[in-house]
């Protein structure tokens, strides 16, 4: 599986880290515990299309937003996570 | 007060050379890490072109100039070797020492490294720098003319001479089949 960092063109998938669903983006507000509880520990697993945090660890530390197949592991899109939520 | 015997990060391991193929230890040079503060890339590329000659490089590249190299060493850091920084917009820190810098040197050079790096680096040119891994050790290789820069951390240097003077020999008992 290889990984089009946008900072380091196609790179082998040694080099980066799962760092979990992208949710992890979208940090609910303080105080609402169910938010919260969601947030933290309620996540989807389909067999096909997701959307996931990975770290370029051993590359040039970015951290990236991919879309997947986990069915096929096509890689489908790959964005500075940055772009995503500033 | 205690005195301190100097010694480089490969003393005693290098060189060693096996079928044409050469590691040497790179002669000592001043490291600092430099990372620009948000915005502010442009007016510190100035400055280093007017201190050093060199400003800063696209992502995996390098840039050398008369009083230093500046190296692409990851998003937003780079690394300058030798050269004497003014007061820059740059968070930087000193890495003098604090990484084992060799050089991989031969024909088959990138045949050494197509078996402990992920990355190609035979379709890497002359100047191109990559963050990416030696075994399991994070490493930057730059492109060279005649082979390639290694830098691993200091830490990592007996590591480092291991796995690739390993992989020297048995490429060259390869060919000698």
């Amino acid at each position: 599986m290889r990984i089009n960092c946008p900072i380091c063109g196609a790179r082998d998938r040694r080099e980066f880290y799962y760092m979990g669903a992208d949710d992890f983006l979208d940090r609910p507000e303080a105080g609402d515990q169910d938010a919260m509880h969601r947030y933290l520990h309620i996540r989807e697993n389909p067999a096909g299309v997701t959307r996931d945090l990975w770290h370029h660890e051993a590359g040039c530390a970015s951290w990236l937003v991919v879309d997947r197949n986990v069915s096929t592991h096509e890689i489908l899109g790959v964005t500075l996570a940055s772009k995503v939520a500033s | 007060m205690v005195k301190l015997t100097e010694t480089s990060a490969c003393a005693g391991l290098l060189p060693v050379s096996h079928s044409g193929v050469t590691l040497r230890e790179l002669d000592a040079t001043a490291i600092t890490s430099l990372a620009p503060y948000n915005g502010a890339e442009k007016a510190v590329s100035t400055a280093l072109k007017r201190a050093i000659g060199a400003g800063l490089p696209d992502a995996g590249r390098l840039i050398a100039g008369p009083k230093g190299c500046i190296l692409w060493t990851g998003r937003g850091q780079y690394f300058v070797l030798g050269g004497t920084l003014p007061k820059l917009k740059a968070a930087t820190t000193d890495q003098t020492d604090a990484w084992a810098c060799v050089a991989l040197e031969g024909p088959a050079a990138s045949d050494v490294l197509a078996r402990l790096c992920p990355l190609d680096t035979g379709a890497m040119d002359e100047g191109d720098v990559a963050r990416s891994l030696i075994g399991h050790m994070s490493a930057i290789i730059i492109r060279r003319s005649d082979g390639y820069d290694l830098m691993v951390f200091r830490s990592m240097a007996r590591t480092l001479v291991h796995e690739v003077e390993t992989v020297m020999k048995s490429l060259a008992a390869q060919a000698r089949l």
